[in-house]
């Protein structure tokens, strides 16, 4: 550091280690002025978040709390709306379906993404133009896959089953037979199993060869390798890809309107196609129930909460972070 | 680093940018140069005039709305093309820029008037003179709540019994014995129409068209599903359970529901391998506009009609359609009264059937003809406007459709029609999947629906 002698003769005096520092002026002050451009380029996000996100969140909280049909004002109600929701066997029902299918749809798309993601990763050069092709799917609107798998899981002139038929299996009423709906359902989940590769893909890339090596060299088998090398090292992205895939499963909405509750013929698979949202949406813009559905609503966020904080509590015991001690 | 003009810029704009995309919708604009109000002399509205709902698909539409340019030049018609969507429309309501007109399914529109989304028209027939006299009156009383009008209705569509000869011919069915009067001779014609082939349904002999057409069969019965004021449910008389336990019989007899959906949905509907083209169907109630479709994509079905009966023999059939309504805070009510007594008025009918059949002429397809709910206007439709066809099937069709008219019937207008609705729809469901016998499911849709309707009244 400079310091210049003949400004005060008190500094002459002192050493220069004693001298108080004197600020940066040029570098200090462009950070300054930077540091004052942060909330301007914050403020979109900001009012994006605090109008569409969190004051709709505010206001339905308190609507759920109040009778309201949308066109009359609102009326409190109190915990009425809560204490329907308690002794309604339908919303129990939708809730019920759609725990299962998360618990069927999260494990099966988590295995099938991370087994095409390690096909890709041996396909080398290939691999740009496969992972292009899987993802592709990801990109159809979900009312389109809705009406596509609507045909192609017929139970009399379905693809699905026609292929089933060659290997002797009689496949059965997938949109009909109330057993085998949401089992259909999981089925045409994994026409967008590719935006969840593309995260797996993108993990293994990371995960360092020379590890692979060693453990190869120790004579480790592949199954070895994939289990304590592979798996902990993309382990970030397994939760990643658990924790947002539980998240829309529970969301579920789209499909499941476009196949079952979009034609006159609603809901003719009975409750089985009965999921939480479409039930929530149901209750809100078809009965004109808003208040009831913003119950509903809350109920799902806390389901979806308290299934995230269990994910994330969990995952301390088997995710690795790289520069963790 | 950008300099602050230029930071400020990007930062408005993109402020600017969330703002505008808040915008859209089916909300009238309620900016100044929108011109809503609709001028001073109500006899001349002027100004802005929003519809949704409403789609320009044929000429149908095309000429009814060209005929209200025409006599209102000073409005600025702006129709948000699209079929009538809940969510959209009440969010323009709540937010005070509802459009103004709205075009929506009858069966559903006494749950928005109930609810205050919809204003009282009998202002507008009185000082437009709308003539109601020239309306079915069963389709005015699906848009009647609590002695009020809240919408002027159009198009009367009515189920009719849609037989495929070829069917018969191979299953040595005589036409005569083709009725819905005698139920247990329904059941025969299930077990000598019906095929299969290869352990799947090849032919579906009586496709009794559930959940959607359970009010047909219990009217056959002598039963409604609500009471005539709309205020009591009466799903589990007697004679909806019988109706029920019938239809549903003859689903199974063709194998169940899930064989019976499945093949069902394998159908071409609209295509020209439909399922009378292709021998899929034996016999079938369906909406009277599917002549049309048949008469456009296969002429040449082998096809015949017949009236839909009750149980005594009767002719009895179920009338749907839509109906244009001026939702509460519309900002130009005028013109829209003025918009909807043009578009539903008897002159304007018939010149669009006139552009429809100059247009079928053109495609060399027939004209089946319009039902339009005015009374007035079908009879000039089908004494003057419509030639015959030259296809006897269609010919005979229509005329089946136009004698069937005056025995049509109607849900009442209901505060809860949407719930009654799917209770019904859940009952036929939970019976069809197994779960219920007619009687629980009716009893417990009875139960539902009735909450509903106590609800929606208090």
């Amino acid at each position: 550091m400079t310091v210049t002698a003949h400004r005060t003769g008190d500094d002459r005096t002192l050493p220069a280690r004693h001298q108080p520092e004197r600020p940066r002026p040029r570098r200090q002050s462009l950070q300054a002025r930077e540091n004052r451009w942060v909330p301007v380029f914050l403020a979109p996000w900001i009012i994006g978040f605090l109008v569409f996100t969190a004051g709709p969140m505010v206001a339905s909280l308190v609507l759920s709390f109040t009778s309201y049909d949308v066109i009359s004002s609102p009326e409190y109600v109190g915990l009425d709306n809560y204490e329907q929701l308690a002794t309604d066997d339908q919303a129990l029902r939708a809730m019920g379906n759609t725990l299962f299918y998360t618990a069927l749809h999260v494990p099966l798309v988590i295995v099938c993404a991370l087994g095409l993601a390690m096909l890709l990763q041996r396909l080398g050069r290939m691999s740009g133009l496969f992972r292009t092709l899987f993802y592709l799917p990801s990109m159809t609107p979900p009312v389109a896959i809705g009406v596509l798998f609507l045909l192609l899981l017929n139970g009399q002139t379905g693809l699905i089953n026609a292929a089933l038929s060659v290997v002797g299996i009689d496949g059965p009423d997938w949109t009909t037979d109330p057993a085998w709906v949401k089992p259909g359902i999981v089925l045409m989940s994994l026409w967008s199993v590719g935006t969840t590769m593309v995260i797996f893909f993108a993990a293994l890339q990371d995960v360092p060869v020379e590890l692979q090596e060693a453990a190869e060299l120790d004579g480790a088998s592949g199954w070895q390798r994939f289990r304590n090398v592979t798996l902990p090292m993309i382990s970030g992205a397994l939760l990643f890809a658990t924790v947002i895939n539980t998240i829309a499963s529970l969301q579920l909405f789209a499909e499941v309107y476009t196949m079952f509750f979009g034609q006159q013929d609603a809901s003719v698979a009975g409750d089985a196609a009965q999921f939480y949202v479409v039930y929530l949406f149901e209750q809100a813009f078809k009965f004109l129930h808003m208040g009831y559905a913003s119950a509903l609503a809350w109920l799902l966020f806390l389901v979806i909460l308290v299934i995230t904080l269990v994910q994330l509590r969990l995952s301390k015991r088997f995710v690795y972070y790289e520069g963790q001690q | 680093m950008l300099s602050t003009t230029r930071a400020l810029g990007v930062a408005g704009s993109t402020l600017l940018a969330l703002v505008l995309t808040g915008c859209g919708g089916v909300g009238g604009d309620d900016s100044p140069a929108a011109g809503g109000g609709g001028g001073d002399d109500p006899a001349k509205p002027s100004g802005r005039l929003t519809t949704s709902g409403f789609g320009l698909g044929d000429e149908i539409a095309t000429t009814r709305v060209d005929a209200f340019k025409e006599a209102y030049p000073d409005v600025q018609l702006k129709v948000n093309e699209g079929a009538f969507d809940p969510q959209p429309f009440l969010s323009a309501v709540a937010s005070g820029n509802p459009p103004d007109a709205v075009y929506m399914d009858r069966e559903v529109l006494g749950t928005y008037a109930a609810r205050g989304a919809l204003q009282p028209l009998d202002d507008c027939v009185d000082e437009s003179g709308i003539a109601l006299d020239d309306f079915r009156q069963p389709a005015l009383d699906q848009v009647t709540l609590d002695d009020a009008l809240y919408g002027v209705p159009e198009f009367y569509d009515i189920r009719t019994l849609l037989i495929n000869t070829k069917a018969l011919d191979e299953a040595g069915v005589d036409i005569d014995q083709v009725t819905t009067e005698d139920w247990d001779r329904l059941s025969t014609l299930q077990e000598d129409l019906t095929e299969e082939s290869g352990g799947k349904l090849s032919r579906l002999g009586v496709d009794p068209k559930l959940p959607e057409f359970l009010p047909l069969w219990a009217k056959a019965n002598g039963a409604d599903l609500v009471s005539e004021d709309g205020r009591t449910a009466q799903l589990d008389d007697p004679k909806v359970v019988e109706a029920l336990e019938m239809t549903t019989g003859l689903i199974e007899d063709a194998g169940g529901w899930g064989k019976v959906k499945a093949f069902r949905d394998g159908w071409d509907f609209f295509g020209e391998k439909n399922q009378f083209a292709s021998d899929q169907v034996g016999v079938v109630p369906l909406e009277d506009w599917y002549l049309g479709v048949l008469a456009d994509v296969s002429p040449d079905v082998p096809l015949a009609t017949k009236p839909f009966v009750g149980r005594d023999g009767e002719p009895v059939t179920f009338a749907t359609g839509n109906a244009w309504a001026i939702p509460k805070g519309a900002k130009n009510p005028g013109a829209a009264c003025a918009f909807i007594k043009t578009l539903t008025d008897k002159d304007t009918w018939v010149e669009a059937a006139k552009a429809k059949a100059a247009a079928a002429e053109k495609d060399k397809t027939p004209y089946t003809g319009t039902f339009t709910g005015n009374e007035a206007a079908d009879e000039v439709i089908f004494g003057e406007v419509l030639d015959p066809s030259g296809n006897q099937a269609i010919d005979d069709a229509v005329q089946v459709v136009l004698d069937e008219q005056d025995s049509a019937f109607t849900t009442p207008a209901s505060p809860a029609a949407s719930e009654i609705k799917d209770a019904w729809f859940e009952a036929v469901n939970q019976v069809l999947a197994g779960k219920a016998s007619p009687q629980e499911a009716l009893s417990a849709a009875q139960d539902k629906a009735q909450a509903a309707i106590d609800k929606a009244a208090e």
